[in-house]
């Protein structure tokens, strides 16, 4: 593909939050550059950039699996509930002895699992709104996750855990590494199967995928069961960053740091076509900005400021008209 | 009789389609008049500039002597003008008094005044007959008590002139009659009623006079007592019956003897909608469905191809009884439906052309097993040029195609899967002449390779020019088949009409 084509393809759109990372790592090193310098300490890389990566794991975790619910023309609302009472769950199995760190971790992805098909069963099967159907789980994940901890933080040791958290492999943050595993996976599984097509056709035409045979309810389940789960291992990597499990916090507005991670990523809210590497980027946007907001000193309560001015700019530079407006320019240039 | 409704040479575009053109329009007082038309005649239009929706382009429209020129449905009311739409726009979980009175509540005082709500409601019901609790909830009522409320509730403003857009589609024959006698009672009270409907035994059971349009144009304006059913079917198709009995059939293969059963129904039906359909289409043969607007073609194709689910009867695919409760079920069993709504049934607009066109077949191959890249563009490739598709490249979105193009994927799509039988419902609408022409090229082609086409039209020529054989539903039922030299034009306008060949119904 000419560089001139893929400027107009729909991949081109992943350019943005790609463009918006860049704009702020650069900020950072015109106005505190020790944030961008990478030590290698014992084989560790340590550094403002792998933190952003090993923090961002868990954003990028929820916005893969909100992905593939989004192009199918939903949304999934409890993805933070989820987090909670997977990883809850979690804590509880480690904290009490009764499992392994497999164990634990069959304890969150099951949690993830079951939320997910609740929200499959509501929305694919039983024909209600996903906003409404997600929406249920939301509220009565949180206290779900509490009853699970009784309302207490669960702290916890456990070495296995920790290193699910904090550990390094390849000297990189076994987070962020995960996270590249599973969406290397995620894309196999969609784009070497028909999985991805089918997603697309359901988003795009229902009605039309389902007169061509394609059993759309189906596809829209395993959607909402799959973004279950990742927003349960995103639980596990939670508690396991911070060895205990906050039943009122644990994912905290993470619904809608995925939706944003999805749509700058390139993916429409109204379904269809989906780029799974641009809501990894928009994830990693958000993150960035979050450092940047640490690293310059801007105090937390003003921060959200700065951080909206940014989301709005790279939100208008998608949207259509403008996009149009800028080609426009660009030929103008070139001609 | 005195007119109450006057309209003189009323015109409406829209941008690229003139929707209504120098139309006459008349009602009288104390007089219930039906208005005919196949799609795209502009009843809804008409209906839509008449009710303050749509202001006209041209024309004058005169109610009672003055002249009128609503600006909004509200007004079109204040001024006497009242519609009942089809889908019943009331709101469910409101009671019937709060319904019929909704937006004109009588006040108190500032407040609504509660007592005087119920007495209005109850007087606008008792002048219909209707004995239902103003304080029920609406949703908790029958659809034909609910089109009752809408009915009340229209005439609750005072209205002279009553609009009736296909009222008795959702109601079972006693409530029509029900709802027949009101009507006519209301006629006598000196209302004047416009009755727009698709079921031509109603409008010879209820209507004083018809008024016909046809492609945005008034054909006439006519007394029901003195037009032959042949000649208002001939009217709404824009037919003289003379052209129909000359028109010359082309020459066809005559099928193999006997060929299999490819598809075949028996008493096939479902409440609400069609009943008793009888078919057996063999392979190699091209049969008709043929029907005017609302007979339950596009409903037949449904249930053969598991749209909707069949409450009576049984299908058989290939001599084996099937059970079609989804698509998916038809396809696997090798048929296919290419559907007359294309934008929201047929194409995935933002999709490729490529993955418009394997959509199907992959959906019958499962997820598991993916076509591999190559051989997706070898397909799309091949029907690009099998059937002449013009695209710039099978990777451009189909929406970016023209509606001809569009509709050659579709077919591309299940000519992909290698069906048994495909049913074609309105292959050619909305496309242009050249396009046409390479489709009915098309499925004679497909049909002379063995392929078994059930084609559905809603034009005589059509199914005429192209069909074998032609079925005839008439209002939801088959009303007959037409086979060799009944295969014309007249002949199918008499299964259409529901009269005999010699004579009067």
């Amino acid at each position: 593909m000419s560089g001139r084509k893929f400027l107009h393809s729909d991949g081109a759109l992943v350019l943005w939050p790609v463009a918006g990372i860049a704009v702020l790592l650069v900020l950072n090193l015109c106005l505190s550059p020790h944030f961008l310098v990478l030590t290698l300490q014992s084989g560790h890389l340590y550094g403002g950039p792998v933190d952003i990566l090993s923090e961002g794991s868990r954003s990028c975790l929820v916005a893969l699996g909100m992905t593939l619910v989004i192009a199918t023309g939903g949304v999934d609302l409890s993805v933070g509930s989820v987090m909670a009472m997977a990883g809850g769950a979690a804590a509880l199995a480690i904290a009490q002895g009764h499992a392994s760190l497999a164990g634990a971790m069959a304890c969150a992805l099951g949690v993830g699992l079951a939320g997910g098909a609740l929200n499959g069963l509501l929305v694919a099967y039983a024909g209600i709104q996903p906003i409404v159907a997600t929406l249920v789980l939301m509220v009565a994940g949180r206290g779900i996750s509490q009853l699970i901890t009784g309302g207490q933080v669960i702290a916890f040791q456990n070495a296995g855990a920790e290193y699910l958290g904090t550990g390094f492999i390849f000297g990189l943050p076994f987070s962020a590494v995960l996270v590249v595993g599973l969406y290397a996976l995620t894309q196999i599984g969609l784009r070497r199967t028909a999985a991805g097509l089918f997603v697309e056709a359901v988003g795009d035409n229902e009605t039309a995928s389902r007169f061509a045979g394609l059993s759309a309810a189906r596809v829209k389940f395993l959607a909402y069961v799959f973004c279950g789960a990742c927003a349960g291992l995103a639980g596990l990597l939670e508690v396991a960053n911070i060895r205990s499990a906050d039943p009122y916090r644990a994912g905290e507005n993470m619904e809608l740091n995925a939706i944003f991670a999805v749509v700058v990523g390139g993916t429409a809210l109204s379904g269809g076509r989906f780029l799974l590497f641009g809501s990894l980027a928009g994830a990693l946007l958000l993150q960035t900005l979050t450092a940047t907001m640490y690293n310059l000193g801007v105090p937390p309560a003003i921060a959200p400021v700065p951080k909206a001015l940014v989301i709005v700019a790279v939100c208008v530079a998608q949207a259509g008209p403008i996009r149009r407006w800028l080609s426009r320019c660009l030929q103008r240039r070139a001609a | 009789m005195s007119a109450l409704l006057e309209i003189r040479g009323l015109g409406k575009s829209f941008p690229g389609v003139v929707a209504l053109e120098g139309v006459d329009f008349t009602v009288r007082a104390g007089e219930i008049h039906a208005l005919l038309g196949e799609n795209g005649a502009g009843k809804s239009t008409l209906i839509k500039v008449l009710t303050g929706v749509y202001p006209p382009d041209r024309g004058e429209m005169h109610l009672a002597g003055a002249r009128i020129q609503a600006a909004a449905p509200q007004e079109a009311e204040r001024l006497g003008i009242s519609t009942v739409y089809q889908e019943i726009n009331l709101i469910r979980s409101m009671t019937v008094a709060e319904n019929i009175t909704l937006g004109r509540q009588p006040r108190r005082f500032g407040l609504i005044d509660w007592r005087a709500v119920r007495r209005r409601a109850r007087e606008a019901l008792d002048r219909l007959e209707i004995d239902c609790p103003v304080d029920a909830e609406l949703g908790t009522l029958s659809v034909a008590v609910q089109q009752m409320v809408a009915i009340a509730r229209a005439l609750d403003c005072r209205a002279q002139l009553l609009i009736l857009d296909e009222p008795t589609a959702s109601l079972d024959e006693r409530e029509v009659g029900e709802l027949f006698g009101r009507l006519r009672r209301l006629r006598g009270e000196g209302l004047g009623i416009v009755f727009v409907t698709h079921f031509l035994d109603q409008v010879y059971a209820l209507t004083d006079r018809i008024t016909v349009l046809r492609n945005g144009r008034l054909v006439g304006d006519y007394a029901t007592a003195t037009l032959p059913r042949l000649d208002l079917v001939a009217n709404m198709l824009g037919r003289s019956i003379g052209a129909a009995e000359a028109e010359a059939r082309p020459e066809q293969t005559p099928p193999p003897a006997r060929p299999n059963v490819v598809l075949a129904a028996r008493g096939l039906g479902r409440r609400g909608s069609v009943s008793g359909i009888n078919l057996a289409l063999r392979a190699g043969e091209v049969a008709g469905l043929a029907g005017l607007l609302g007979s339950g073609r596009t409903e037949t194709a449904r249930l053969l191809f598991g749209i909707d689910r069949a409450d009576q009867g049984e299908v058989e695919v290939g001599g084996q009884r099937a059970v079609l409760t989804h698509p998916r079920a038809a396809v696997r069993l090798g048929l296919a439906f290419c559907s007359e709504n294309r934008k929201d049934e047929g194409i995935l607009p933002n999709l490729s052309v490529r993955e418009n066109l394997i959509l199907a077949l992959q959906g019958k191959r499962g997820v598991a097993r993916p076509l591999a890249r190559a051989a997706q563009e070898a397909l799309a490739d091949h029907y690009i040029k099998a059937l002449r598709i013009k695209t710039p490249g099978a990777e451009v979105p189909i929406r970016n195609l023209s509606g001809g193009n569009q509709q050659k994927v579709l077919l591309a799509r299940w000519l992909a899967t290698q069906p048994q039988a495909i049913i074609l419902d309105e292959p050619t609408r909305g496309i242009d002449i050249g396009a046409k022409q390479e489709i009915e090229e098309l499925i004679a082609r497909l049909r002379d390779d063995g392929l078994a086409v059930l084609f559905i039209s809603s034009e005589i020529e059509e199914i005429v020019r192209n069909c074998g054989r032609a079925v005839v539903l008439r209002e939801r039922r088959p009303a007959g088949e037409a086979v060799g030299v009944d295969l014309n034009g007249r002949h199918l306008m008499h299964l259409m009409a529901g009269t005999n060949e010699g004579g009067q119904p």
